[in-house]
C-alpha cells in the first residue's frame, strides 16, 4: 500500500523535474529579448488606448516611441505635454512642447437657425444617414444631429444639446483624441489649438454653398462674403469654396473677423463678454 | 411546382393597384432637368453649351469613362442652363435644363407603329446602337446595358434571362409593357441574345400577372428560343442572383457575377429600349413609370420623359394628397425616399409611390433576441443579425469573413425583424467600408 504511494510521488516529481527541465531549456532557448523601456513608457502612458495617437493602443505607442530616433510627429493628445516630457526623459529623447488641442464642432445650423426640410426616422447613426441622403435640412454640408461623435467618444466629453441639436464639446473632459473627427461623416469636426487662456476664434460653418443658398439653409451660415478677410490684420483668414477658415497658428486673437462676420458664423470661445461701445467710451473717460 | 428561387425570400402584399391602368404618353412640360449621372459610373460630360438648340433625342451628354453612358435629350428646345441641381437625395448633379419649344424629334427616329421584326445589325451593330442609344438596366442598378451584353474574355454566357418578375410591390410598369408591346421585348430579347451569341433565353414572369403570360406566350411560341417561364411569387425574385436560381437552378460564386454561373440578366423594360434602339433608331429619353398610392386620387402609368420633376408627375394623379407623408421612387422595398420634390426623373425611375403615415409609421425598436427570422428570410444566405453587430463596431475582417459584400440590400431581413432593427441600413454601411478595402487590396 505504501509503496504504491511512494512509487506515485516519486513519478510525478520525477516528470515534474523533467517537464520543468524542458520548459527552462525552451524559455533560454526562445527567448523574446524585449525592451525594458517599452514596459515603463507604457506604465507613464494613460492607458486609454483610444487610439488618438496613431498606434493601436498604449502598449503600440510605446514600441514606436522607443524604437523612433526622435519622437517628433509622435505625440499622446490624452496625455499631452506633461506625459511627453516624462516619456522623453526616460527615453533620454527630446521633445518640442506641443501646443494643447480640442475639438470644435464647426456648425452652427440649430433647430432655430436651420428649418427642417424633411424629417429622417431611419437609424439612429449619422453615417447611415449620410449614405442616405444629403440631410434633413437644406444644408448638406451641416450636421446630421445622430450623435455618431457622442458614441465614438471615449471620455465622454461629447454629449447632444437637445435644444440645439448640435454635439457640444466639453472642453475639460476632451483630450483632442480625434475619434470623433474620423466618425463625423460630413468632417465638421476639427482639432484646433486650445489658445491662451483657452481663447480661441473659429469658423462654425463648413458651407460650400454660394451665399445665398446657404444662407437660405441656414441663418448662421458662413456666406463667403470676405468680410473677415478684409478685415484681419494678420492675414490669418481665407476663403476657400465659398467658406472661411481661420489659421489657428496666424490667428492672434484680436476678435475683428467675428465683430465683422454679418451672420455671427465666427464663433468666440471663452473671451470676456464684448461691452456695447459707448460703455467703453464711459468707462475710458 | 412553379419555380422560384430557394434560399429565403418574403411575401409582402403585392398591391398592384395601377395593374389595370393602360400606358398613357405624359404631357411634355415647359422645362425638364436631364441629370448628367443617370448610370452607375462617372457623370456624363455636356456635349451642348447654354442657348444651344436641340431636338428630342439629340446627344446631349458623351460618357466619361468604362461604365458611364450617353444622354439624349427628352425634349425639344433651348438648353436654359447647365448647372448642379440637388437631386432626390439632395445631393448636387451636374443638370441640363432646357426649355420646351414644341416637340421637333430627330428625323432619324422612326416614329411609325409598325413593328420591326426582321433583325438586319450585326452582332457587333447591335451593340455599337446600344452604347450610342445610352441604354441602361432598367431593373434598378443603371449597369451601361452593352457592357453587361460584352462578357469578360475568357468567359462565355450560356442563357440569357429576361426579367419580368416585377416582384416589387405597387409597380405596375413592366406589367403594362408585357402586355401592350409584348412582341417588340421578345424581339428586344432576340436583338441581345444575337449580340451574346447565345441559343437560349428564359424569361421569367411571376404568376400573379397571368395576362401578361399568356400575351406573352402569344407572340413567343413564334421563337422556339425563347421560353416563357411562370414563377411562384417571392419577394426578391427580380434579383439577378435570385432570378438565375429559379430559372436555371445555378448558383452565383460568391464576390461573382451572373456571367460566373453562364448567364446575363436583363430587365423587360431594358429588353424594350434595346428593340426601340436598334430596330427604331431610339435613343433612351423616355421610361414607362407608374404613379400610385392608397391615398392618390388615381394610379396610372405613364410614358415619361425623362428629366420630369417628381412634383409635376403628382399633379397628373389629382395632385399630392393631404396624408402623404412619404415619397418613393421605384417601390417600397428597395426604391429611395423622394427627399427633394423638386428633383426629376431619370432613365431608371420606374415609379413614384405616395405612402401614408400610416404606411410609413415605424413600431418602436426593441432588442434583438436571436430569433433567427432575418436568417431565414435572407435570400444570400447570410446572417443579418451578426452583420449588422459587426458593422455597427466596424469589424471589417469579421464582416469580410462573413460575406457581407454578398448582401444585395434587398431588405428582407429589415422587413421580417419583429424588433424593427435597422438591420440593412448598418450593413449597407459595413458593406460600402468593406468592399471598398477589398477594391484597394491589389490583385493577386
Amino acid at each position: 500500500m505504501s509503496s504504491t504511494i511512494l512509487i506515485t510521488i516519486a513519478c510525478l516529481s520525477a516528470l515534474g523535474l523533467i517537464l520543468a527541465m524542458v520548459l527552462y531549456f525552451v524559455a533560454q532557448k526562445f527567448k523574446v529579448e524585449e525592451d525594458p523601456r517599452i514596459d515603463d513608457v507604457e506604465a507613464l502612458l494613460p492607458g486609454a488606448n483610444c487610439g488618438g495617437c496613431g498606434s493601436a493602443g498604449c502598449r503600440a505607442f510605446a514600441e514606436r516611441c522607443v524604437k523612433a530616433a526622435e519622437l517628433d510627429g509622435l505625440f499622446c493628445p490624452v496625455g499631452g505635454n506633461p506625459v511627453m516630457q516624462q516619456v522623453a526623459a526616460r527615453l533620454g529623447k527630446e521633445i518640442a512642447e506641443a501646443a494643447p488641442r480640442v475639438a470644435v464642432v464647426r456648425c452652427s445650423g440649430s433647430l432655430d437657425n436651420r428649418p427642417r426640410t424633411s424629417i429622417y426616422d431611419g437609424a439612429a447613426s449619422c453615417r447611415v444617414m449620410a449614405g442616405l441622403y444629403s440631410g434633413d435640412t437644406a444644408c448638406r454640408y451641416g450636421c446630421l444631429g445622430q450623435g455618431d461623435c457622442v458614441a465614438v467618444c471615449p471620455f465622454g466629453a461629447i454629449t447632444m444639446n437637445p435644444r440645439t441639436g448640435l454635439p457640444v464639446v466639453d472642453e475639460q473632459l476632451c483630450t483632442a483624441c480625434g475619434n470623433c473627427v474620423a466618425a463625423c461623416p460630413k468632417n465638421i469636426i476639427e482639432l484646433r489649438n486650445k489658445g491662451p487662456k483657452s481663447r480661441r476664434l473659429y469658423v462654425s460653418c463648413v458651407s460650400q454653398d454660394k451665399g445665398g443658398v446657404a444662407r437660405k439653409a441656414c441663418s448662421a451660415a458662413c456666406i463667403g462674403c470676405m468680410k473677415c478677410v478684409k478685415v484681419c490684420p494678420f492675414e490669418a483668414v481665407k476663403v476657400e469654396n465659398n467658406v472661411a477658415y481661420i489659421d489657428f497658428n496666424k490667428c492672434r486673437l484680436c476678435r475683428k473677423c467675428a465683430e465683422a462676420c454679418p451672420t455671427g458664423a465666427i464663433v468666440e470661445v471663452n473671451f470676456p463678454i464684448r461691452l456695447p461701445k459707448e460703455v467703453e467710451v464711459e468707462k475710458q473717460a | 411546382m412553379k419555380k422560384t428561387f430557394a434560399l429565403g425570400g418574403v411575401h409582402p402584399h403585392d398591391h398592384k393597384i395601377s395593374a389595370g391602368a393602360a400606358i398613357e404618353d405624359f404631357p411634355v412640360l415647359s422645362r425638364v432637368y436631364i441629370s448628367m449621372a443617370q448610370h452607375l459610373g462617372s457623370p456624363s460630360e455636356p456635349v451642348v453649351a447654354k442657348g444651344d438648340r436641340v431636338k428630342v433625342g439629340q446627344l446631349i451628354g458623351k460618357p466619361t469613362g468604362f461604365m458611364s453612358a450617353c444622354i439624349h435629350s427628352s425634349v425639344s428646345g433651348t438648353v436654359a442652363s447647365i448647372e448642379p441641381v440637388a437631386d432626390l437625395a439632395g445631393n448636387k448633379v451636374n443638370t441640363i435644363i432646357i426649355d420646351v419649344e414644341g416637340d421637333e424629334w430627330e428625323p432619324s427616329i422612326d416614329r411609325s407603329q409598325t413593328i420591326v421584326r426582321e433583325i438586319t445589325a450585326t452582332k457587333e451593330e447591335i451593340l455599337k446602337r446600344i452604347a450610342d442609344c445610352g441604354i441602361v438596366g432598367l431593373g434598378g442598378a443603371s449597369f451601361p446595358t452593352h457592357i453587361k451584353l460584352t462578357p469578360p474574355p475568357g468567359k462565355k454566357a450560356d442563357y440569357l434571362l429576361i426579367n419580368g418578375a416585377e416582384c416589387e410591390p405597387y409597380l405596375t410598369s413592366d406589367h403594362r409593357i408585357m402586355l401592350e408591346m409584348p412582341e417588340q421585348i421578345l424581339i428586344g430579347a432576340r436583338l441581345m441574345m444575337k449580340a451574346l451569341d447565345v441559343k437560349k433565353c428564359f424569361f421569367g414572369v411571376e404568376e400573379n400577372k397571368p395576362d401578361a403570360i399568356a400575351s406573352l406566350r402569344r407572340f413567343s411560341s413564334e421563337y422556339p428560343e425563347i421560353e416563357v417561364v411562370s414563377l411562384k411569387k417571392k419577394y426578391p425574385q427580380g434579383g439577378e442572383k435570385q432570378l438565375i436560381d429559379a430559372l436555371i437552378g445555378r448558383r452565383v460564386p460568391a464576390m461573382g457575377l451572373p456571367i460566373d454561373a453562364g448567364a446575363v440578366v436583363q430587365n423587360c423594360g431594358t429588353a424594350l429600349a434595346v428593340y426601340e434602339a436598334v430596330q427604331k433608331n431610339k435613343p433612351l429619353f423616355e421610361g414607362i413609370v407608374t404613379i400610385t398610392g392608397d391615398c392618390t386620387e388615381q394610379q396610372r402609368n405613364f410614358r415619361l420623359r425623362v428629366g420630369t420633376p417628381f412634383n409635376k408627375m403628382l399633379d397628373a394623379v389629382g395632385g399630392l394628397p393631404e396624408q402623404a407623408v412619404k415619397l418613393i421612387s421605384g417601390g417600397p422595398m428597395m426604391g429611395k425616399a423622394v427627399a427633394n420634390i423638386e428633383a426629376a426623373s431619370v432613365k431608371s425611375t420606374s415609379a413614384l409611390l405616395v405612402l401614408t403615415e400610416e404606411q410609413t409609421k415605424r413600431k418602436p425598436q426593441t432588442q434583438c433576441i436571436r430569433c433567427g427570422k432575418c436568417v431565414q428570410v435572407c435570400p444570400m444566405g447570410l446572417e443579418p443579425y451578426l452583420l449588422n453587430k459587426l458593422a455597427k463596431v466596424s469589424r471589417m475582417d469579421e464582416l469580410e469573413a462573413n460575406r457581407v459584400q454578398d448582401c444585395i440590400e434587398c431588405g428582407c431581413c429589415l422587413y421580417t425583424c419583429p424588433a424593427q432593427l435597422p438591420l440593412l441600413d448598418n450593413i449597407r454601411v459595413g458593406k460600402g467600408q468593406v468592399i471598398r478595402i477589398l477594391r484597394s487590396r491589389p490583385k493577386k
